[in-house]
């Protein structure tokens, strides 16, 4: 199963543990992650669902540019990176 | 009883209190993360601050015991935006304004965001409603933003004797006024001038720029503004907003404070123009009047008049609520406080982060 794993500065306003989730997209696996830790939803996520504007995913080294839909495939083994944006500030 | 001031700023919240004929700053809350807006509720003493974290979006803390200890509530979240909505995105951008309702509406909270959706929450901000009257008028895809991508929700004036009249002012939007708790709107800045639009569009309401509006809790029917292109006036019962252009030094910028019972005294402090948003001649000034906008005096004493380039935003001026205390935060991170109504100042604090606003825990 993926593993989702969120950056320390996240951490400094919510806890945000590592997870071990099912899931076949970065969406579904998200959604398995805040089902459990709903506060932690509405750092990640926008109003409308969609990844905040300055926070990006990378899943096995590769960033995610569904931002919206959060479609990309994630295998079993996947590792899904959860961080704060540089454009952010 | 102490008297306590807040201060939000860039980095952090900041309390000051009055004791022994001094004031005394407090280790900050929130220290590094920007706040947009803070709200001590004087109806049960609960403290709320709105935060907009650069990377994790905008989030509402509640603190029950005057700032010793926060919790997180959900903040007000915008609804499922419908495909193909025309406008901004229905996406919380940023708290900008925060008010309490009234004594016999305990636990009514409002709070104006940016992009111009009012919320209102009847659970001590637990949970938030947006006010579909006014998102979904048609007049607001009319609106723009001031100083944002998009419009905002920067004032919020509820009348103490009456809950169900509340009065908004937008950037880019006008001055809005309900009387039936929201369920109708009608826009109430005829009178106001625009001189960034064409001329023809000078004096569409549904376009002004009033920077910020405020009332006298004893009188509030009078309305002043700080508008984008002066200063506005609407004395109680009148059809519409006057222009005052007696203010000296500058009828430019952002903040406006209204004495607490008398509504013909208002603070103002004036910048240089739109092109230039820093004091006039590096003077840092108050205007007031005690008139009704017929006069001013110029207030400086205590006040820096020499290569001073601070900006005083929106939020940046407030009065306490006997009348008596004033407070000027900048974007340059100084403070001052006036315990005579303006006439002589102390700077309390020179180096604090950019102040976003200022207020008095009355």
């Amino acid at each position: 199963m993926p593993k989702v794993i969120f950056a320390s500065h996240v951490q400094r306003h919510v806890p945000a543990p590592d997870r071990v989730v099912d899931g076949g997209t970065v969406r579904t696996a998200l959604d398995a992650v805040f089902a459990d830790n709903r506060p932690l939803r509405g750092y990640v996520l926008d109003d409308q669902g969609h990844l905040r504007k300055h926070v990006v995913i990378f899943v096995d080294g590769a960033r995610v540019t569904d931002r919206e839909g959060l479609s990309e495939h994630v295998r079993p083994d996947s590792e899904i990176y959860v961080l704060q944006a540089l454009s952010g500030g | 009883m102490t008297l306590r001031l807040r201060v939000a700023t860039r980095k952090g919240l900041f309390t000051l209190t009055h004791r022994s004929g001094k004031w005394q700053i407090g280790e900050p809350a929130f220290l590094g993360d920007p706040v947009s807006m803070m709200l001590d509720d004087p109806r049960d003493g609960t403290l709320y601050a709105a935060l907009n974290l650069g990377h994790f979006g905008v989030k509402l803390h509640r603190s029950r015991d005057a700032g010793g200890t926060w919790e997180e509530l959900e903040a007000p979240t915008y609804p499922t935006q419908p495909e193909g909505a025309a406008g901004p995105p229905w996406k919380l951008v940023q708290i900008w304004s925060l008010e309490a309702g009234t004594t016999s509406e305990p636990g009514v909270l409002w709070a104006g965001t940016i992009p111009g959706g009012l919320f209102r929450s009847d659970d001590h901000g637990k949970t938030w409603q947006l006010n579909r009257p006014l998102w979904d008028c048609p007049d607001r895809l009319g609106w723009f933003g001031g100083g944002y991508d998009a419009p905002g929700i920067h004032s919020i004036i509820v009348d103490p004797r009456n809950g169900k009249r509340v009065a908004l002012g937008i950037s880019c939007g006008g001055v809005w006024q309900t009387e039936d708790g929201g369920g109708t709107w009608r826009n109430v800045a005829r009178g106001m001038r625009a001189g960034f639009m064409p001329p023809e569009q000078a004096g569409d309401p549904n376009i002004q720029d009033p920077h910020r509006v405020v009332a006298s809790p004893g009188e509030p029917d009078t309305l002043w503004s700080q508008h984008h292109s002066g200063i506005f006036h609407r004395p109680a019962g009148a059809p519409e907003w006057n222009e005052i252009t007696t203010a000296p030094i500058s009828n430019f910028g952002f903040a406006v404070a209204s004495h607490p019972t008398d509504p013909k005294t208002a603070w103002f402090v004036p910048a240089m123009s739109d092109q230039k948003r820093v004091p006039v001649g590096g003077r840092l000034v108050v205007n007031r009047t005690r008139d009704g906008g017929r006069t001013f005096e110029t207030l400086a004493k205590g006040l820096p008049q020499h290569a001073c380039y601070d900006l005083v935003y929106r939020h940046g001026l407030d009065v306490d609520g006997t009348g008596r205390w004033l407070a000027v935060g900048s974007t340059s991170g100084g403070l001052w406080l006036s315990g005579d109504q303006g006439d002589s100042w102390e700077s309390v604090a020179g180096n604090l982060p950019p102040v976003y606003a200022v207020r008095f825990a009355n």
